[in-house]
């Protein structure tokens, strides 16, 4: 009721800075009332930063592959080194590393990665899925034919090829600095198709109804009516791909290590982790799975939920 | 209406043709298949005269020349791994994974569009608020920890299931089905369920989605107000306005059903298509991993055609000629 | 449905029980790789050979610790002729078709292994001539003196001369023509099953061959044999768990112990005659990925025994082989010809002094390389490499590591285009001259083949050419003795470890481990259980 009375007053101040003034502050108190997006948020937001700040945070530098010792490896949770006595709260790793710091360091690339790649296959997706859909004709045949070619091959291959493409195209020695850049392209490029088929969808059922043909009869040009109005519109399922997509991203970035086109395996990732975990799931050593299973879990639930109650909060209509 | 359906052919074959030209610029970043085809005694001159023999020392754009050639004679070669005729491999694979494809696509689009319906209608239930948790979770994990997980519990430690493989099948013509026999049922059920998770949560929380926002259109309200009943304006009208979206999603994921099915088969030992694919990757068979890329792409084209097809039959707007459906 | 799948494995676990008792047995057998092909000639692959052995027969076959054992030859022998072997072959015997086997299946399946599409031909190389005496007698003449000729054929098959003429089947699989050769997917042969249907990478079904002729010698106690290949590592252990499958044959280290608490199963481990080590690239003037321009690190004898001494064996083995390998000191596994305890000398592991050497070769600070690894072929390899990238760390020298699939990985060692690699090496004749030959010897178009260390000695090269001439065997072990001593000094390989292998299977089976990795069933003796 609260938000009926605000939307009037807020549309009658000047235009472009009190509608984004009152977006935020719709959304703000939508934010105050939800529990679960309140949780959410706090979650996620302490995730990334302890992400960020792993150098700082976490006991070992888990990347530097001589502060790990072999000797240590499958120490149980709360065990200590018998040689440096350093303490091991989530256990080690079979290479030995701290699992708490290997978590940490890798949630870090997981997240880069899945955030990067996400945004990426998604701005372009929309775009190319908005100008589809809206102008039609030759323009949609041959963005949507590129589109069946991506969606034609498994995502992984895709970001195998553009990987490998990168991989030629890049000299050997700086192969893992720009292992995630590529990965990012890479995964990014596997995924777009998507957004662009959902959205060119539904832009045609929007550009043929009353409001839109309007703004058209009104001569306002293309562009702005597709970021006006076709736009907000086709969002809620963009975001459920989106939300969906990002747990994929860096699931996906496992698989890639996997294959031996990701991350070098002694900087793992979280993906990477659980990857060689699952190798331990008969023979007891529990912890090397569970842990970055849970953390992976976590974060993708979080994420997931956050993003759920943002597509509520900013859809119009679900006021 | 021909010269619709000649230029959607003429646009699937582009399609297909631009997914072979980039599978061969591909295969060289897979590997050399001439490190899996000779033993560790063969020399290094063997080694060349087995590169010359297969072409693989000719440039990408005459290699996949020859290979289109040969393919629209209807040749599509002999696997560098079995020796054998790829389109005799791909057929023999081909049941396992349509069944384990259509049944997961079945069981994701039921049980999605069911439970989304649900979740959509009680929002903020409790039971909804379960159900939409426990799918994160489910596609917060890779998909083969799913099945490890699963054949842990079902097959090491209740013993209810098969841990790997298709059970018994029976033949019909060239065609095998497991859905004739107790042991090839019970050997689906797993995969099936592992393959189906995915496509089941995008697709539950599509039909969510949408049907929230058509719950709230104004066609609704005036639906409520003439007195409809829920029912009836649920399933009625807005589950109808919630379909377009959802087919597209529902059949583009049918395509990559095939395709992601690749996981799953391998971690069930599924004799499917994936699983196919998977080895030829491993081994770098260029023909098998080649004319599974073509497959894969012409079951997406077809199934897309469908799709654009199905849009005019759900929505009438677009039968009205505005928008001529392409593709 | 649930419920009738369970009573449904109940009453297959009773009936699989009963049969235990009894002297009859289905055995099912699961790997991780399926056999390529049932043609005995088309793919030189242990994979291939180990299936190949139940349905086919060479002259000579190895036991489980690598002894030869007399197969389809009763005898053989060099005759005064240094150049010339004679086989006598075994009477009576018969393909699985009921043709019977004589010296012209043998001459048509050494000639047929010896086409140009024939992944075999390297190992009858040395052949110039094959003789018939008589049905039942054969000689070898080679192009010199080859002593060591019957090591050479123990996993060359013989076929059925009808049989293949019958079936076109004379030539080895060609690519250049594209017809399946009808040996890919039948088989004929004189081995201890038979073949009953095959699905590659689902499985193949074998039957007692009830003519065969050693039953009277062998146990030869399983009916059927099934056998399964199952890829992932973690449902393979599960059939084994869940009672699906009776013997495992690639058990993931990390998984041994937990299958050996389980009193339904049996675990046996044993050494593989393969030796897992590192190269290093010592002949290049400089090394592409490292940060030293101008020389080459490695090129310094110092450097590599740096090496040899900062890796800690006895840390890998514990920790990433889970106790499963033998640390080593020099690349030839034990049971090799020229293989000594006295040149298996592990270096202690000294940081502190290796880092001294480093420092006198002029690198104090260390430098920069870039490790390639398979992961996909040898037990734990990306793990080894990580833990050596970790040990290097130490003397302060900075590894990249690159790990891909060994279809990627082995073309880069063969095209010297590595600078520091991992590799695994086994010595199917188990003789030292087949190291020497492939490993040591400068890289030409025949010799030297897996040699991506850039290493050239001609000394070396001359003394592996005569190996192959020497007859006397006192003489031929001294000259081994000789070059071992040079090139274990020379150090531009880091032995590691000899790889072991384990099996796992039921109770009633007591299969052990074959030095090859190529179980042979037929000698499998099935136990009575008592408890039953």
């Amino acid at each position: 009721m609260q938000k009926h009375q605000r939307m009037p007053v807020t549309r009658s101040r000047s235009f472009r800075s009190s509608l984004y003034r009152a977006w935020d502050s719709d959304l703000a108190w939508n934010f105050r009332h939800s529990p679960v997006a309140i949780l959410a948020s706090i979650t996620t937001v302490s995730i990334i930063l302890l992400a960020v700040l792993a150098p700082w945070v976490a006991p070992q530098d888990a990347f530097d592959p001589g502060a790990v010792r072999l000797e240590d490896g499958f120490l149980e949770p709360m065990d200590r080194s018998p040689a440096t006595g350093m303490l091991y709260v989530l256990g080690t790793d079979s290479q030995g590393r701290d699992l708490l710091s290997a978590i940490l360091y890798g949630s870090r690339v997981s997240l880069l990665v899945g955030f990067a790649a996400v945004g990426f296959s998604m701005v372009l997706g929309v775009m190319l899925g908005l100008v589809a859909g809206f102008i039609g004709g030759r323009t949609d045949a041959v963005i949507m034919r590129i589109a069946d070619v991506q969606l034609s091959f498994p995502a992984i291959l895709i970001a195998l090829l553009v990987f490998g493409v990168g991989r030629g195209l890049i000299p050997p020695s700086q192969h893992e600095e720009m292992a995630i850049a590529v990965l990012i392209v890479a995964i990014g490029l596997s995924h777009w198709a998507q957004y662009a088929r959902t959205v060119r969808g539904s832009t045609m059922v929007e550009k043929g109804k009353e409001y839109v043909q309007a703004a058209r009869v009104m001569g306002r040009p293309s562009f702005a009516i597709m970021r006006e109005h076709v736009l907000p519109n086709v969002l809620g399922p963009v975001l459920v791909i989106a939300t969906i997509n990002l747990a994929l991203a860096i699931i996906e970035e496992a698989t890639l290590s996997y294959l031996g086109a990701g991350v070098p395996p002694t900087q793992p990732s979280l993906g990477t982790l659980i990857r060689v975990g699952q190798q331990f799931l008969f023979s007891g050593e529990w912890w090397i799975l569970f842990f970055p299973s849970m953390a992976l879990i976590v974060l993708a639930l979080a994420i997931n939920l956050l993003g759920d109650w943002l597509r509520d909060a900013l859809n119009p209509r679900l006021k | 209406m021909i010269a619709y359906a000649l230029r959607s052919v003429a646009q699937a074959l582009l399609v297909l043709l631009a997914v072979a030209l980039i599978a061969f610029s591909m295969f060289r970043f897979v590997g050399d298949p001439v490190a899996n085809m000779m033993g560790q005694e063969a020399s290094q001159a063997d080694r060349r005269a087995l590169a010359e023999q297969l072409g693989l020392n000719d440039p990408i754009l005459v290699q996949f020349g020859r290979f289109i050639g040969d393919v629209a004679q209807g040749d599509f070669g002999i696997s560098y791994r079995h020796g054998r005729k790829v389109s005799d491999l791909i057929l023999e694979r081909l049941p396992a994974t349509v069944e384990l494809a259509a049944l997961s696509a079945i069981l994701a689009t039921v049980v999605g569009i069911v439970l989304g319906v649900y979740t959509a209608i009680r929002r903020g239930g409790l039971l909804a608020h379960i159900i939409m948790t426990t799918s994160l979770v489910g596609v917060s994990l890779p998909t083969f920890l799913i099945g490890i997980g699963l054949i842990y519990l079902f097959a090491v430690e209740l013993r209810w299931l098969p841990s790997f493989g298709r059970g018994e099948t029976v033949k019909i013509g060239w065609w095998t089905t497991g859905l004739l026999t107790p042991s090839g049922r019970a050997s689906l059920i797993m995969p099936v369920v592992t393959l189906a998770f995915y496509q089941l949560t995008l697709i539950m929380r599509l039909v969510r989605a949408q049907m929230l926002e058509t719950l709230r259109t104004d066609y609704v309200k005036f639906a409520r107000a003439r007195g409809l009943p829920e029912s009836r304006i649920h399933f009625k009208h807005a589950l109808r306005n919630t379909l377009i979206p959802v087919v597209t999603i529902a059949g583009l994921q049918f395509g990559s059903v095939v395709a992601f099915a690749i996981v799953t088969e391998s971690v069930f030992q599924w004799p499917g298509l994936g699983a196919l694919f998977v080895q030829a990757v491993q081994f770098v068979d260029i023909p098998v991993m080649a004319t599974y890329l073509l497959f894969v792409a012409l079951v997406f084209v077809v199934v897309n055609l469908i799709v654009d097809l199905l849009y005019v039959v759900l929505d009438p707007r677009l039968r009205a000629g505005r928008i001529r459906p392409v593709g | 449905m649930l419920t009738s799948a369970k009573l449904l494995a109940s009453a297959l676990l009773a009936i699989a029980l009963l049969a235990g008792t009894a002297d009859a047995r289905t055995v099912k057998w699961a790997r991780s790789g399926d056999s390529l092909t049932l043609d005995p000639h088309a793919q030189n692959e242990g994979v291939t050979h180990a299936l190949a052995h139940h349905i086919y027969e060479p002259l000579i076959i190895r036991d489980y610790q690598g002894k030869p054992l007399p197969a389809l030859a009763e005898s053989w022998e060099l005759t005064s002729d240094p150049t010339v072997w004679e086989f006598k072959l075994r009477r009576g015997v018969k393909f699985h078709d009921g043709t019977p086997f004589t010296v012209d299946d043998v001459i048509f399946s050494y000639e047929r292994a010896m086409q140009p599409t024939s992944d075999m031909k390297s190992l009858l190389s040395s052949v110039d001539k094959l003789i018939r005496v008589d049905d039942y007698t054969l000689q070898i003449k080679t192009k010199g003196p080859n002593p060591l000729l019957p090591a050479n054929l123990t996993d060359l098959f013989i076929m059925s001369k009808a049989w293949a003429e019958k079936n076109n089947a004379v030539k080895v699989q060609d690519f250049k023509n594209k017809e399946e050769n009808y040996a890919v997917r039948h088989a004929n042969g004189t081995g201890p099953f038979v073949l009953v249907s095959r699905e590659p990478d689902v499985k193949t079904v074998m039957k007692r061959n009830e003519n065969y002729w050693g039953k009277s010698q062998m146990p030869a106690e399983i009916t059927e044999l099934v056998y399964l290949p199952i890829k992932s590592d973690a449902t393979r252990v599960a059939a084994l768990l869940s009672g699906e499958v009776d013997f495992v044959q690639d058990v993931p280290v990390q998984d041994i112990q937990r299958l050996q608490s389980d009193e339904n199963l049996r675990v046996v481990v044993g050494p593989e005659n393969r030796a897992i080590f590192l190269g290093l690239n010592v002949g290049d003037p400089e090394l592409k990925t490292s940060n030293i321009k101008g020389r080459n690190p490695f090129a310094d004898k110092r450097v590599r025994h740096a090496i040899n001494m900062a890796i800690n064996r006895q840390a890998i083995q514990r920790v990433v082989m889970r106790g499963q390998s033998i640390p080593t000191g020099i690349i030839a596994p034990p049971g090799v010809n020229g293989y000594t305890k006295e040149l298996d000398v592990i270096p202690p592991n000294d940081v502190e002094k290796a880092k001294q050497m480093l420092a006198e070769a002029g690198y104090p600070d260390g430098f920069s390389v870039t490790l390639h690894c398979p992961n996909d072929r040898y037990v734990n390899d990306e793990a080894i490499c990580q833990a050596v990238v970790g040990q290097l760390a130490q003397i302060g020298i900075q590894v990249n590591l690159v790990s891909q699939s060994k279809s990627l990985h082995f073309p880069i060692v063969q095209k010297d285009e590595a600078d520091f690699y991992l590799l695994g090496w086994g010595v199917p004749t188990f003789d030292s001259q087949y190291i020497f030959s492939y490993l040591y010897h400068t890289k030409t178009d025949k010799e030297g083949g897996w040699n991506g260390t850039r290493y050239s000695n001609p000394k070396i090269d001359e003394m592996t050419a005569s190996l192959s001439r020497e007859t006397d065997l006192v003489k031929r072990n001294q000259t081994i003795a000789e070059m071992w001593k040079i090139l274990q000094d020379e150090t531009i390989y880091i032995p590691i470890h000899i790889q072991t292998l384990a099996y796992a299977m039921k109770p009633d089976l007591d299969i052990p481990v074959d030095i090859s990795n190529q179980p042979k069933l037929k000698f499998l003796k099935i136990k009575k259980q008592q408890n039953q």
